[in-house]
């Protein structure tokens, strides 16, 4: 199955960019640890989920790239074909001139209606294309206006014009300390109007992978490109082909769907974090090897600890005692409750993987079974050059106190009626922000109380 | 790609103009070695098939043939714009573009905007309009003007009038010289508070400066110079008042330097709009991000480097360096210490060889030292554009939304009661077809509501933080 990707806003493609880029540099590695009929394979279904066969020999992206400015898009067109390994489809693009200036409204109430069209039409184009098709995945920033008001637009249409098919948003959660003034108000718009047209959002902090970039990856002088690499792996480690649970021998059909049917088992509960395992320099690669236990291990106490990566985890967090019943106000601080978890495993000797500390009752919520809340997928190629690596995808408080602290930023300016007038001029008046922020508190709320 | 209209109005808005044309063709030969008519080049510059004459079509693509700025000159008196069009730079305006006339209006506000407003209007309507249609997609104008005079404070601020009226879509950012303590306008005081109930009504963004501040600049780098304190020697056209480069390269007049910090703000703030970056700042997205109330406009700047030395490698030190000093008072263009006083708004646009990380260090370094607005601590708007000013290697524009511009208002309200209580000089004024007492009491009062707002922003700053309580939802 096919799954086709919407690029929106400058971060949106520029990330799309490292995604691509870095889907087709493992399919084309002859890393992968496993014999030549496997790895084979492993590039047919890689190829068939995200390129398309194009007459020039060249793979082209199954993407639609949108933004409201022309420059992003034309650098990431021609940074793709330079690469000769892979390129974007030459229509598959639309752009405008004037940007949208930051602002939510504009992206949603302005440029949404009024390209809605144009843009549908890319995306069905591209969905033609498909096989068969598995959903979507959009990929924005929630902090700017295209991406997060355009986005959260085009999501809605998505919805509506594909109303059997996945969709997973991609969000980008900006710097604690600003990039964008107004991102506050940004973010909330945003989230609550994700939260009712898509099945799940997909988050990546831009603090949280400033620092693996610093302290795991060693690198001096961070650029958003290297953010953007590391963003790439950790969504390739996630959407690369993989075996499902008694999948049989082939790769999973149905990437999406397997992926968030498990996770997202209550409408109210949409937010998925993400962690790998480990990361580290290319150049560290050949010199480190690693232990499945090991690895398991710190893993697990990352999901417990909240921990961002294998460095400064706090080990002293335990999860509660099992058998007792613990109302949820007195569960120990810092302890992250999950309601479902997904480890997926890629390397060498992985079907030896003991995953049994994962199925513990006590990291799960008392409302699902601990079977059906935790799963695991196992593949023996191997990812990125990485010899063994493992991602986790967790619905569970990890993004409460990021949600928290951004709702509470934006409630704050909101009360002093601050920048409201640059959002009514085009059609978002403060009765709309009042609904989204009950929506969000909502969430808050349902996470805080599992 | 947007493209953005300058008008140039009366003697200081048009001297500092032609150092922007200037500057920005230096700017961009500099980048764009093929000379190939590019989206960057098109935000300012038409480009023109001139080989039947001047009336030729536009060309879109391809190589230049003919650069003409997109720009309106308008003075009411020859003399500036005469010399523009002999110098070097003749070939860049079209004569269709120039609005003159021969008197000039005296230093007078009345005279620039009721009289020359009208007699003129219906030529500047129609020269904007041709303007416009030139442009793809318009999306700022910005004035040029000084306050405290006749033709730029009147008929500038009835021009930005015309612009609301005409194209209310489109921004418009005010560049605004302000008249020091020690003008030798008498009336500076009245031009400018009448100008400004203009500004307060009419302006998207105003970046006032002050005559003072780059006077203190361009002497700062002579003693820098002079000292032999510098190690080695400061690359010539680093100096962000220096002309070296450009086309104008016979005597500098005495305005220049300064007026090519101006120039160099102009082109700093419009890079990430032209250029490519990894996190790209718009001229809208300045708009929506620093005004966060509709008459708190005003925006402090700062530029550094004030230059470059020549030996090229730049260790982070320095790097931090620059930032440190966009929030000293030396560098900021207008008399005004943002430091001290409260922010409610900030934005960083760096250019060169600069990555994200160097941005999220020094923020972090310089925060604990800034006072924000309790509802915007982390008022931050920052951008990456990878093309640097010609002669640096990086260099950072600070923007600030700040109650430090309060005490320059207030002097200005100062001055203008001074005159006004013993009503020296109305008669000038009153005398004009449509000028009333009332005018002048509307503008003083309209001052004095803007202080008051700052005022009133000022008064919550050191008190108690009391966050307002959430919305309950029931479990």
């Amino acid at each position: 199955m096919s799954i086709v990707t919407v690029q929106l806003g400058q971060c949106g493609n520029q990330i799309g960019h490292e995604v691509f880029s870095a889907l087709c540099s493992d399919i084309r590695g002859t890393h992968g640890l496993c014999s030549k009929k496997e790895n084979e394979s492993y590039q047919e279904s890689c190829k068939e989920r995200f390129f398309c066969e194009e007459e020039s020999g060249v793979p082209a992206a199954r993407a639609v790239l949108v933004d409201m400015e022309p420059k992003v898009i034309s650098q990431t067109l021609s940074m793709a074909a330079s690469s000769g390994h892979w390129k974007y489809n030459s229509h598959s693009h639309f752009c405008q001139k004037q940007g949208s200036g930051n602002n939510w409204a504009n992206g949603y109430r302005v440029h949404g209606p009024r390209h809605k069209e144009a843009i549908m039409e890319l995306v069905q184009k591209e969905a033609e294309k498909c096989d068969r098709l598995g959903g979507f995945f959009t990929i924005m920033s929630m902090a700017g206006g295209t991406g997060s008001g355009l986005g959260a637009f085009v999501t809605q249409c998505l919805r509506d014009a594909f109303p059997t098919s996945f969709l997973l948003n991609h969000v980008i959660w900006p710097y604690g300390t600003g990039e964008v003034i107004v991102q506050n108000y940004n973010s909330v718009l945003t989230l609550s109007h994700l939260y009712h047209s898509s099945d799940a959002l997909l988050v990546h902090e831009n603090d949280v992978i400033h620092k693996i970039c610093a302290q795991l990856m060693n690198i001096k002088q961070i650029s958003f490109r290297d953010v953007n690499q590391v963003i790439a792996h950790q969504l390739g480690s996630v959407f690369q082909p993989t075996h499902t649970a008694g999948g049989g021998s082939g790769y999973s059909r149905n990437p999406l769907g397997d992926l968030l049917e498990p996770l997202v088992p209550h409408p109210e509960f949409r937010l998925l974090g993400l962690r790998n395992i480990p990361q580290m320099p290319q150049s560290s690669l050949a010199f480190s090897s690693f232990s499945w236990p090991g690895l398991l291990k710190h893993l697990r106490q990352i999901l417990i600890a909240n921990a961002h990566m294998e460095e400064g985890i706090d080990w002293q967090v335990r999860p509660p005692q099992p058998g007792s019943s613990i109302p949820s106000t007195n569960k120990p601080l810092h302890f992250n409750t999950s309601i479902a978890n997904l480890v997926i495993l890629r390397g060498k000797d992985v079907h030896s993987v003991d995953v049994g500390s994962f199925q513990d009752p006590s990291l799960y919520t008392s409302w699902l079974n601990p079977q059906d809340a935790f799963n695991a997928w196992k593949t023996p190629r191997a990812f990125n050059k990485y010899e063994k690596s493992a991602a986790l995808v967790s619905n569970s408080q990890f993004l409460l106190k990021p949600l928290d602290s951004i709702v509470g930023k934006a409630w704050n300016m909101f009360a002093s009626k601050a920048y409201l007038h640059q959002y009514t001029k085009f059609g978002i008046q403060e009765e709309d922000f009042l609904d989204c922020f009950t929506t969000l508190e909502q969430v808050i709320s349902s996470y805080t109380n599992l | 790609m947007t493209q953005s209209v300058v008008v140039q109005v009366g003697q200081c808005g048009n001297q500092v103009g032609c150092r922007f044309w200037d500057l920005a063709l230096r700017e961009h030969a500099a980048v764009n070695k093929k000379g190939i008519y590019d989206e960057a080049l098109s935000s300012f510059f038409r480009n023109v098939d001139t080989r039947s004459g001047d009336n030729g079509p536009d060309i879109y693509k391809g190589k230049i043939c003919s650069l003409k700025a997109r720009a309106l000159l308008i003075d009411m008196e020859e003399g500036v714009v005469n010399e523009i069009l002999q110098g070097p730079l003749r070939d860049v305006f079209d004569s269709k573009q120039l609005i003159t006339d021969v008197s000039g209006s005296g230093n007078n506000w009345a005279v620039g905007h009721k009289i020359y407003g009208c007699q003129y209007q219906e030529n500047i309507v129609e020269k904007l309009r041709k303007a416009a249609e030139h442009c793809d997609c318009l999306q700022c104008f910005f004035i040029i003007h000084s306050m405290g005079g006749g033709t730029g404070s009147g008929l500038g601020t009835f021009v930005l009038n015309l612009l609301e009226e005409e194209f209310p879509e489109v921004y418009r950012f005010v560049t605004s010289v302000y008249p020091s303590g020690e003008d030798d306008v008498i009336t500076s005081p009245y031009n400018s508070v009448l100008a400004m109930k203009e500004l307060n009504e009419h302006a998207d963004c105003v970046l006032p400066i002050e005559n003072e501040s780059l006077f203190e600049i361009v002497n700062k780098i002579h003693q820098m110079i002079n000292s032999g304190k510098l190690g080695s020697t400061v690359k010539q056209n680093s100096l962000v008042t220096s002309s070296a480069g450009s086309v104008k390269t016979l005597q500098e007049k005495p305005f220049d330097a300064m007026n090519n910090i101006v120039a160099n703000l102009l082109l700093n703030l419009t890079s990430s709009a032209r250029f490519e970056g990894s996190l790209n700042m718009d001229l809208n997205e300045i708009s929506m991000n620093l005004v966060p109330f509709p008459r708190l406009h005003y925006l402090v700047s700062s530029l550094t480097p004030l230059y470059t030395l020549a030996d090229v490698n730049v260790p982070s030190r320095r790097l931090d360096q620059m930032f440190s000093d966009a929030f000293s008072r030396d560098h900021q263009l207008i008399q005004a210490d943002p430091k001290h006083s409260l922010y409610l708004a900030c934005a960083l646009l760096v250019r060169g060889n600069v990555q994200v990380s160097d941005l999220r260090r020094n923020i972090e370094r310089l925060k604990p030292s800034l006072h924000f607005v309790s509802w915007n601590q982390e008022g931050w708007k920052t951008g990456l554009c990878s093309v640097p000013p010609v002669g640096h290697s990086h260099s950072l524009l600070a923007l600030a939304n700040n109650t430090c511009v309060k005490p320059t208002f207030i002097e200005l309200k100062d001055r203008f009661m001074k005159l006004y209580k013993k009503k020296a000089h109305l008669h000038h004024y009153l005398q004009i077809d449509g000028m009333e007492q009332s005018c002048f009491s509307e503008a003083i009062s309209s001052l004095s509501d803007l202080i008051e707002e700052y005022n009133e922003l000022d008064a919550a700053k050191g008190g108690p933080r009391i966050d307002p309580s959430r919305l309950k939802i029931a479990v």
